[in-house]
């Protein structure tokens, strides 16, 4: 191959998304700054008006109180299960292919299942009835809905992440400590955490941002209009229901900006978690 | 001992969430076969009326058309752009290797929601938005490095020896490519194929941003159905849920006899 041979057969694929990824994104911002109404020129009135907007600025708050708390509990629960199976299980191909089912039907599927089964007259409210535990509380067409089905829709996805990464895992240096007299609990501490760090910083950084830019389960099991209106909400009704493409911007800008944010603290903890400097050799599946 | 409870709680937690998944999916099915369902363990009579209705309520023959249209077309560019990528990404560095590989994680990694606001307001601004040709633009940016990183290893996989031993007798540089690699590419090309086709199905936020009345993809149009609630019976909802389902699971069921269920998510610590 010549010299200009290879950048030749990259190129459509960089153009492609240089020109339908990097250029809407530089567009947006530019928007952004360029309100549809007021004086021409660059202004920052979209980004003064959401923040001095409560009930615009209300949805940073009702997202994080969502996304925080959701990739607490999906990345734990999702690392303590991965870890219990990291040298493989029983039935373990099955249960993976189940896992990966609500990540292959997608949210929008599985909002429709959570409404039936979760919702006042579904098997879980009719099982919790019968059990006699009276009357059972809602569970969807509020907070409590989107957690479900943001977890249902996550859960399997670090899980898998995880559990690549992990079994990816040379199981000598655990074989090793064990020998040399560790308990489980040291061994996972001192010897696995370490090498496992990374991963798990990347999983809850994934899942983090996904839970952040929530759309569709907050507005189908959620409460769209109070309680689980998340800011990818807000920014889908200024660009599709009052056509204000400028403000709309602004507002994924912000949505992008917090998700940033996020991105930077885990990074930030990410050397504090892993602790002593461990070599992390051997981690990751290649 | 207290490894055994643990080992215990672990396993009754997989258990639960299982047939938590079991209940959602099943539910969803009864109910698409239900006469009429309140607050009992079953409907009382049974009937498959309501997917006659919701083929014609919900015009499914034209959204399916859509579907496949947009799916195939997304597959079939994303192979075509992706393969010369992977390729050369397998074979040899060049100077701004990592700002391009940087380029094709970030559609990735950002959520569609984010980016697909300013995608959106761009392709609506130059009249391709609210078309089935937007609808595929849009889904072709995640879904091009996807088809490129599910085709790298596979690339690295073939021999270069190969190429160059062909090459040495004399084969031209096409046809190296159309008898050496090409051939030795195909599972790979079908995998990565596979997944970007089930994924485009089954991905919502672009394609609900970029569509307009006649480009609805089926997830789409499943979406308004749930949203509107009330308008329609919740049997002929769950009717059009269950086509989509069984659409998707027999793609997954495909795509399953070719890559672990672990590649199916982003590979952590990998390339």
């Amino acid at each position: 191959m010549k010299r200009g041979g290879p950048l030749l057969l990259v190129l459509p694929s960089v153009v492609y998304l240089l020109v339908m990824f990097v250029y809407p994104f530089a567009y947006g911002v530019f928007l952004s700054l360029h309100p549809a109404k007021g004086a021409a020129g660059a202004s920052l009135a979209n980004y003064l008006a959401f923040f001095g907007d409560p009930w615009q600025l209300r949805t940073i708050a009702v997202t994080a109180s969502i996304a925080v708390p959701n990739t607490i509990v999906t990345v734990v629960l999702a690392l303590t299960v991965a870890y219990a199976m990291r040298r493989g299980i029983w039935a373990e191909r099955t249960i993976t292919a189940l896992l990966v089912l609500p990540i292959a039907l997608g949210t929008v599927l599985v909002a429709e299942g959570i409404n039936g089964f979760y919702g006042p007259k579904g098997w879980l409210n009719q099982g919790l009835q019968a059990a006699g535990f009276g009357d059972p509380p809602r569970l969807t067409h509020n907070y409590t809905g989107v957690m479900i089905a943001l977890f249902v829709q996550h859960f399997p996805f670090c899980f898998l992440m995880l559990l690549g990464y992990i079994s990816g895992i040379d199981p000598a240096l655990e074989a090793s400590a064990r020998v040399l007299g560790a308990r489980p609990w040291v061994v996972f501490r001192r010897v696995m955490w370490p090498l496992i760090a990374p991963g798990a910083a990347i999983a809850f950084a994934l899942v983090f941002v996904m839970n952040f830019g929530v759309f569709p389960s907050a507005v189908l099991v959620g409460q769209p209009a109070g309680a689980t209106r998340t800011i990818a909400i807000a920014a889908y009704q200024q660009a599709f229901e009052h056509y204000d493409m400028s403000m709309a911007s602004a507002i994924a800008v912000v949505m992008g900006l917090c998700q940033l944010l996020g991105l930077a603290i885990v990074v930030g903890l990410r050397g504090r978690l892993a602790g002593t400097g461990v070599a992390t050799v051997g981690a990751g599946k290649r | 001992m207290r490894g055994r409870v643990w080992r215990l709680a672990v396993f009754l937690f997989v258990l639960g969430f299982t047939l938590n998944l079991v209940g959602i999916v099943s539910h969803v099915v009864v109910s698409s076969l239900a006469k009429r369902w309140f607050a009992t363990p079953l409907p009382g009579a049974f009937t498959t009326e309501w997917y006659a209705y919701s083929w014609r309520e919900f015009q499914l023959a034209d959204v399916l058309t859509v579907t496949a249209t947009v799916a195939v077309t997304v597959t079939a560019l994303a192979l075509l752009l992706g393969f010369p990528a992977a390729y050369v990404l397998a074979r040899r560095g060049f100077p701004a290797k990592n700002a391009v590989l940087l380029l094709y994680f970030l559609p990735l990694l950002i959520p569609q929601m984010t980016y697909g606001i300013p995608l959106a307001t761009s392709l609506y601004r130059y009249r391709i938005g609210g078309t089935i040709a937007g609808v595929i633009l849009a889904n072709l940016v995640p879904m091009l490095p996807l088809a490129i990183f599910v085709l790298l290893p596979f690339v690295e996989q073939i021999s270069e020896s190969l190429e160059w031993a062909a090459r040495v007798h004399g084969a031209g540089r096409w046809q190296v490519f159309r008898r050496v690699v090409l051939p030795l590419a195909l599972p790979g090309l079908l995998t990565a194929g596979l997944l970007v086709l089930v994924n485009t199905v089954a991905n919502f936020e672009l394609s609900f941003l970029l569509s307009g009345a006649g480009s609805q993809t089926l997830v789409v149009a499943l979406y308004y159905a749930v949203f509107a609630a009330g308008m329609r019976p919740i049997y002929s909802v769950d009717a059009m849920a269950v086509i989509y389902m069984v659409i998707v699971l027999l793609m997954l069921v495909a795509a399953l006899r070719f890559v672990r269920p672990t590649q199916m998510v982003f590979r952590l610590g990998g390339k």
